[in-house]
């Protein structure tokens, strides 16, 4: 204990990060819901003096904002469709990577590849693979230079092309793209996280489990699975995190249209509808908007912690 | 069920790459483990035991050699067709499951003709957790559980689907000095209430020698002695399984042989007709000293510390190989504690003679040689010609 003669010194040396917290993380969290709670705030329009009420006229706007319940659909979408997806390709793919010996090292630098790569290169090189290049499409004089490398392949089985992310086409086939590409861009985490538990898992449960006779999917469902499960939890709690907070996957993929050109917005999310009222100076509506997605993803986070509570062993 | 090992030889390729270097965990084991008998493996760490205890099981295979359990060579066998129960050094329950998971998790893998219904399986779980008085605890998790009751879940794991052997690696090295020997005599119980075969691994020679029908010493991968536990401690054939054997340990003294006689220092200490001269030492349990103011060996005595039955006299010699001579004789002894020397009669039975190049026993006129040990003995000195310039070389470095 510091006595308190020299208390002092211990706030002298917290003092700079203090400061930094206080002003570039409480402040803002205060300034919020200070936005938050004055209806139609206006930064812009407090500098010319204006005046705004108190209450939670913001929020029931948000609300009631189609283009807002469409984004929270959306995101809400890709969440749902993503999680599951890619913690169950995650859990297949280290356990994979964890049995063999040989080419183990090379294959999890190549799985890991796509977490260090710039998230916008990467939607850059999806958006080739999806995209169909020439124009007319659809019409008589239709004229197609490349209809992309995963056309490509669909048609060379025989089937015919799809229209994933170009004009005109359906909001299945966006999603579709978006769940690909945030499914591959979220693995090399997963797999990281999943791998360093199955690593410390002690080899003997799998010796005691090889006396006993028991089949392989038995290992993997009653022995890895139970005892990756803290893991596991870990890794679905914060992909739902991160699944809220999606935005640049759009912004890689569709650019900042958001959508195709003839529907431009169609796949804005909830970081994507705030960023929008940012920087057309509704920073009050900005500020509802964020601290909705704030609750979504703090009732998600304890209705996962809930559920794993009962699912998680020991 | 006969556990017989031929020729076994394990040896695993070295760790570093550059050097090719190769160690030799087991060499050359050959050993028939008696129906229904508890069987000691015992040495110091890294001898080959639990590595031959792993071939027996099946999770590792032998790089030469054969294992048959009864008429069957189960070489080839993966562990689970072996009909093997193990029991592991930290008992590997899966922490997840409860007391009564963890023992049906055997039962439930049955396929085929060997299926069992679901009564049925209940009815092996609760037959087995009577047999290790674990009725009460089925509901609990391992981690809720104190090591020795953990200990015989994982014992009741491998006893569910009635193996054919029962094999413990160390199974009490992980409890308290207490556990240790209340769970020594109840795998002991266990063992005897099933008849099964079971072979055991320790360092702990008192633990091996207590609860064993028979033991095995090893060393760097070879078999040292097997016999009873009393036996092998009643006639060690070398060195090293005089010194491994016994608490506390066997006194070792520097000795030589001239003209018929056993010498330590410069005192007689007993006849040695028929053998040539040579350098020898001289093994002398500590109960085998006998105080004696006419005795043939002369001590310096240090401390006298009072057992209640016995005395335990600490002493030292300038030919012992051990820093202190430790002797344990009867309360009544005459002991003149102020006096700086004690002197000692030697018990015939109690002290053994090693030549010292190849630590090997030699025998003495008198010494007792039970049938087998003798057989064991001549095969013993054929087999040494050509390896004990080897042993030697590996002791020196």
């Amino acid at each position: 204990m510091v006595d308190s003669k020299n208390s002092w010194k211990a706030w002298l040396y917290l003092a700079p990060a203090l400061v930094l917290l206080l002003v570039f993380t409480v402040w803002p969290i205060v300034n919020t819901l200070r936005m938050a709670f004055l209806e139609d705030y206006s930064g812009l329009m407090e500098k010319g003096g204006a005046v705004f009420n108190f209450g939670i006229g913001n929020f029931l706007k948000v609300i009631q904002y189609q283009r807002f319940l469409n984004c929270l659909k959306t995101t809400a979408l890709l969440c749902v469709l993503t999680v599951p997806v890619s913690t169950v390709l995650a859990l297949l793919i280290s356990v994979a990577l964890n049995s063999i010996k040989g080419l183990q090292k090379v294959l999890q630098t190549i799985f890991f590849l796509p977490y260090v790569t710039n998230s916008i290169a990467i939607g850059m090189v999806f958006a080739a693979m999806f995209n169909i290049v020439g124009s007319f499409l659809g019409s008589e004089n239709e004229l197609i230079v490349t209809a992309g490398i995963i056309n490509n392949v669909i048609e060379f089985f025989g089937g015919s092309h799809v229209n994933w992310i170009n004009v005109g086409s359906t909001y299945a086939a966006n999603i579709f793209v978006m769940v690909v590409y945030i499914v591959w861009k979220a693995l090399p985490f997963k797999i990281l996280i999943l791998l360093g538990g199955l690593q410390s898992i002690n080899k003997q449960y799998y010796d005691a489990a090889k006396v006993d006779g028991t089949s392989k999917s038995r290992i993997l469902t009653r022995i890895t699975v139970p005892l990756l499960s803290p893991m596991i939890a870990y890794v679905v709690i914060t992909s739902f995190i991160n699944g809220f907070k999606e935005y640049t996957s759009i912004v890689g993929i569709f650019g900042e249209n958001m959508g195709p050109a003839d529907d431009k917005g169609r796949l804005n999310t909830m970081v994507g509808f705030i960023y929008d009222a940012l920087s057309s100076n509704n920073q009050g509506r900005a500020s509802a908007a964020a601290l909705i997605l704030f609750a979504i993803i703090l009732v998600v986070t304890l209705i996962n912690l809930q559920v794993s509570k009962k699912r998680v062993h020991y | 069920m006969k556990v017989e090992l031929q020729n076994i030889t394990k040896i695993f390729p070295s760790r570093n790459k550059k050097s090719n270097e190769m160690v030799v965990a087991v060499n050359d084991f050959t050993f028939t483990v008696p129906d229904g008998k508890l069987i000691g493996l015992l040495g110091p760490s890294g001898c080959g035991k639990s590595t031959t205890l792993y071939m027996i099981s099946g999770l590792q295979k032998p790089t030469s050699g054969k294992i048959f359990f009864g008429e069957d060579d189960v070489t080839e066998l993966p562990p689970e067709k072996r009909g093997i129960g193990l029991v592991f050094q930290n008992y590997a329950l899966y922490p997840h499951m409860t007391v009564k998971q963890n023992i049906l998790f055997p039962l439930q893998n049955l396929k085929g003709v060997d299926k069992l219904s679901k009564e049925q399986m209940l009815d092996r779980v609760d037959e087995v957790s009577k047999l290790v008085q674990l009725e009460q605890y089925l509901d609990r998790k391992p981690s809720e559980m104190s090591g020795g009751q953990q200990q015989r879940v994982a014992i009741a794991r491998a006893l569910v689907k009635m193996p054919r052997v029962l094999l413990l690696d160390e199974p009490l090295s992980n409890l308290d000095a207490r556990l240790r020997l209340q769970t020594r005599e109840e795998i002991r119980r266990i063992q005897r209430e099933t008849g099964i075969t079971t072979i055991f691994v320790t360092h702990d020679q008192e633990e091996a020698m207590s609860i064993s029908d028979m033991i095995v010493v090893m060393k760097l991968g070879v078999i040292q002695q097997v016999g009873e536990p009393q036996e092998v401690y009643d006639n060690p054939v070398n060195l090293f399984v005089s010194k491994f054997l016994g608490t506390p340990p066997i006194n070792v003294f520097n000795g030589h042989i001239r003209s018929g006689k056993l010498y330590i220092g410069e005192e007689v200490i007993a006849d040695a007709k028929d053998v040539s001269d040579k350098e020898v030492y001289v093994g002398i349990r500590p109960e085998g000293f006998i105080v004696d103011p006419n005795g043939k060996l002369t001590c310096n005595l240090e401390s006298r510390e009072v057992m209640g039955r016995d005395v335990s006299i600490v002493s030292n010699h300038p030919e012992s190989a051990n820093p202190i001579v430790r002797s344990i004789v009867d309360s009544e002894s005459p002991i003149d504690v102020d006096a700086q020397t004690i002197k000692y009669n030697i018990k015939k039975t109690k002290m053994f003679v090693f030549d010292k190049e190849t630590e090997e026993r030699i025998f003495l006129e008198g010494d007792k040689l039970p049938y087998h040990l003798t057989q064991y003995v001549q095969e013993k000195e054929s087999v040494n010609s050509k390896s004990s310039e080897e042993s030697t070389q590996e002791e020196n470095s």
